[in-house]
């Protein structure tokens, strides 16, 4: 389904589109320079495949000089500008536009120093997220956050998304595992943000970076930190016959003072999937499973591992399994990781959610998902990253049947305007993109938006990067909160409807 | 739980407002515990410890909201209660210091390297912007990426961007055990010491170094803190959790001296200048307190070409700047930021950079 940007957010420029091209041709390769319709095809989305639109140029410079001149060319024509990195987004972030560069950094992809000794690692944004472990594997190291598709995603992308991953409760978000980042803005600054000693001077610019989705300047170097590889990691699986069971589980284990280093739960739709998928030896009558790891030295993993197991049991879990080698902790892990795929293959079309809630709302939240799936004729498949609240529906749906797809989004909007209503928020670790942009009208007042763009221009004054993600204008709220009119209080009251 | 506490909101909205309308500058003040730290300035006192309270609180989500005036020595004990704790283990330099002003100054403990810094723990705030607005950034919930982090962007700004009112944070559980070990030891070879402990994922919680003691802070399970400890060796440290409180504190001997007292954050494996004053050195290399009377522009120079940077952090009262100096065009971007956020420079005009 092509994706029609609102007009309120549309940069409008009148540049020839030939003359544009033997512009930049000036700097770029003429294979680094696409236009021809099947050479930009391939770039019309990311991870979000539901949102298309074939972009206006592609551009993938080879370096830092003709990226500035990709930059200062557009900057000077005010032409806008979308980056992308490996594609994985999940949000649409990295969506083109019908007008504008999509800028590429896939050539970006030096790791350009491994500092085992101050545990950081200096790399470009098109490395891939497991090539950062792999690298500092040899020095006994490794980079924490571990979005679920690592092999693939850029660590420039994790940045602009702030990605997370199963281990984030104890390790953190990509926010908390950045250092320092090298930022070219579209006036064609190279800033340095943040720096290999922690509490850089002056405001935290590294902080605003993670997750700012592409909106205020283009990375072009990250120094990430790395930590040490735990001595032992055990995994414990424990069965519960009410969704209810698993989340009090999980609240008791936190209660209880345990960080595990990841604490997953699936829903039964979610298990026999996975089951059926990789035979990770799940336990297909269960109505929940939750996955409880611990890592670090061997006595406190054992300790850990033994205050959890007895957690389990006492919460009454019908079973409870602690991996006994290597081999079965991976098939147990296989079972989550591959969730995603593992519901591709029992429905035609998913539709892959990512809210946050207060975790003690979570048996009232899946009950109420439960209701409106039903209400709409569809399933719905549970994955949570138990630990940290936060909460991956997936619709389960036919892009084949006519409506189902818009069944399946306006499901999904009710799902996270429901996060929103019980204290959480519209996205834990996906971004908003283009997805949940109208979602992003509920979540904040219009003075909070305002704030928002008030902070893009400070980085970006001509509003050129990545326009129409991330932070609605004013106009898209008033005109989705026509639609959306709440207990007969319109939203934005102050703005012209059109 | 909650706690009541004092809402006052609205009072403080309407005397921002009033600032604005006259274009007169505020001093945005807690308990006062920090006044010492950052640039010399002035303006209207705008207080801000009657708005306290703990808002919400839940042991088994991890998060913790309060009013900015909370006195920090509240929290820690609520949290405490629950077997909880603040996991920056911020510095209070004061019997009242605020959770609001520990936000603002952004200041971190010996646990740092270990379980986050201010930062790190930050999750939403409530604000009132220089536009007179009051805002939500942020939420409750650890994980939320809807919309830039203004929450974190508040931390250490020195309240120049806003008027913090209300403070979600993410806490963590206290170690079962913790215990100190004291290993002798010159400057070189404590930190190499430090960087091959940090190397390897030992339960730390704690690594400094003080003249010629190097010390090692553990925590976790018993058995882990205990298998740590024997492998790690050294004797029992006399003070344990004392020593900590008084590193963090600023109570040590050391702290009481009456020379300049300067904070360098360098690399935490940069070797450490024999020649740069008497010293003591934190978050396994990270932090170097540093008593110095030489000229700011040497010691920024220096802290520079280490790959870190500096701050006057006590002392030397007519000294100018007190923190290090940013290269023009990300000084450009803090102005371009301040003004976004406050755009008549009515919050702590100049505590931060003269500019700001």
């Amino acid at each position: 389904m092509p994706y029609r940007p609102h007009r309120s957010e549309r940069i409008g420029h009148g540049v020839d589109k030939v003359e544009f091209l033997r512009l930049l041709g000036e700097h770029l390769k003429p294979g680094d320079l696409l236009s021809a319709e099947e050479d930009v095809r391939p770039y019309e989305c990311d991870g979000l495949s539901a949102h298309r639109a074939v972009p206006w140029l592609v551009a993938l410079p080879d370096d830092l000089d003709q990226l500035r001149a990709v930059v200062r060319t557009c900057r000077t024509h005010g032409v806008p500008v979308v980056v992308r990195g490996a594609g994985t987004g999940l949000s649409g972030g990295a969506l083109p536009l019908d007008n504008g560069v999509l800028l590429g950094l896939s050539k970006f992809r030096r790791i350009i120093e491994i500092d085992p000794a101050n545990r950081q690692a200096r790399v470009e944004p098109g490395v891939r997220n497991l090539a950062v472990s792999e690298a500092a594997r040899r020095y006994g190291l490794y980079y924490a956050p571990d979005p679920s598709s690592q092999i693939a995603c850029s660590v420039g992308g994790n940045v602009a998304e702030n990605s997370g991953g199963v281990h984030c409760l104890k390790y953190g978000l990509t926010v908390h595992n950045l250092a320092a980042a090298k930022l070219l803005t579209m006036d064609g600054e190279l800033l340095e943000l943040g720096g290999s000693a922690p509490d850089a001077p002056g405001y935290d610019l590294t902080a605003v970076i993670c997750g700012s989705e592409g909106l205020l300047g283009i990375l072009v170097e990250l120094t990430l930190k790395l930590l040490p590889l735990p001595d032992a990691a055990h995994t414990v699986l424990a069965a519960f016959d009410s969704i209810e069971q698993a989340g009090r589980a999980v609240a008791e284990i936190i209660g209880a003072g345990l960080i595990p280093a990841g604490l997953e739960m699936m829903d039964n739709l979610a298990i026999r999937a996975a089951e059926q998928f990789v035979h990770a030896g799940y336990p297909i009558d269960a109505a929940a499973l939750v996955l409880c790891e611990l890592d670090g030295i061997l006595p406190q993993v054992e300790a850990d591992r033994d205050r959890a197991c007895a957690i389990f049991r006492m919460t009454g879990a019908s079973s409870v399994r602690i991996a006994a080698d290597p081999a079965e902790r991976a098939r147990m892990w296989a079972g989550r990781k591959s969730a995603f795929p593992a519901v591709g293959r029992i429905s035609p079309d998913y539709y892959c959610m990512d809210g946050t809630i207060p975790r003690r709302r979570l048996a009232e939240v899946l009950g109420a998902i439960g209701r409106m799936a039903k209400a709409y004729g569809l399933a719905v498949a549970n994955v949570f990253h138990a630990g940290d609240g936060n909460l991956h529906p997936l619709i389960l749906y036919d892009a084949n049947r006519p409506g189902e797809l818009e069944q399946a989004e306006a499901l999904g909007a009710e799902i996270l305007e429901l996060c929103v209503a019980v204290g959480g928020t519209i996205t834990g670790e996906h971004g908003v993109g283009s997805e949940k942009i109208e979602q992003m009208c509920i979540q904040f007042s219009a003075a909070e938006l305002n704030q928002f763009h008030r902070l893009k221009l400070a980085f970006d004054p001509a509003g050129l990067l990545n326009p129409g993600k991330a932070i609605p204008s004013l106009h898209r709220c008033a005109e989705f909160g026509a639609m959306h009119v709440r207990g007969g209080r319109l939203s934005h009251p102050d703005l012209d409807r059109y | 739980m909650t706690n009541a506490g004092d809402d006052r909101t609205e009072a403080l909205l309407e005397a921002v407002r009033e600032a604005l309308a006259r274009r007169d500058p505020l001093v945005i003040r807690g308990s006062g515990s920090k006044d010492f730290y950052g640039r010399r300035y002035t303006g209207t006192p705008l207080e801000v410890a009657g708005h306290r309270g703990i808002v919400a609180y839940e042991a088994t989500e991890l998060v913790l909201t309060a009013r900015a005036g909370t006195p920090l020595a509240e929290i820690e004990s609520v949290l405490a209660n629950h077997g909880q704790m603040l996991p920056f283990e911020p510095p209070h330099f004061g019997l009242h210091a605020t959770l609001g002003g520990t936000i603002a100054c952004g200041l971190s403990g010996p646990r740092r390297p270990f379980s986050g810094a201010v930062r790190d723990a930050v999750l939403g705030v409530r604000l009132i912007t220089g536009h007179g607005e009051l805002l939500a950034m942020g939420g409750q919930v650890i994980k939320n990426v809807a919309g830039f982090d203004v929450p974190r962007l508040m931390v250490g700004a020195l309240g120049t961007l806003a008027v913090i009112l209300e403070i979600s944070l993410k806490v963590l559980p206290r170690p079962e055990t913790e215990r100190s070990m004291v290993l002798a030891a010159d400057p070189p070879k404590a930190l190499a010491r430090m960087q091959e402990l940090l190397r390897q994922p030992w339960p730390l919680s704690g690594l400094a170094y003080d003249h010629g003691r190097l010390l090692v802070r553990l925590a976790g399970a018993d058995a882990a803190v205990a298998a740590a400890a024997k492998q790690i060796g050294g004797e029992g440290l006399a003070e344990q959790e004392d020593y900590w409180n008084a590193l963090k504190e600023q109570r040590l001997a050391f702290f009481h001296q009456e020379s300049p007292l300067w904070r360098f954050v360098v690399p935490p494996a940069h070797p450490h200048p024999a020649d740069c004053g008497d010293s003591v050195i934190d978050w396994g290399g990270g932090l170097r307190w540093v008593r110095s009377t030489d000229s700011a522009a040497r010691l920024f120079a220096l802290s520079r070409h280490a790959g870190g940077h500096a701050c006057l952090f006590r002392g030397g009262d007519d000294v100018e700047p007190r923190f290090q100096p940013l290269p023009s065009p990300l000084l450009g971007l803090h102005q371009r930021i301040k003004q976004a956020f406050d755009p008549y420079r009515i919050f702590n005009r100049g505590r931060l950079y003269a500019e700001l």
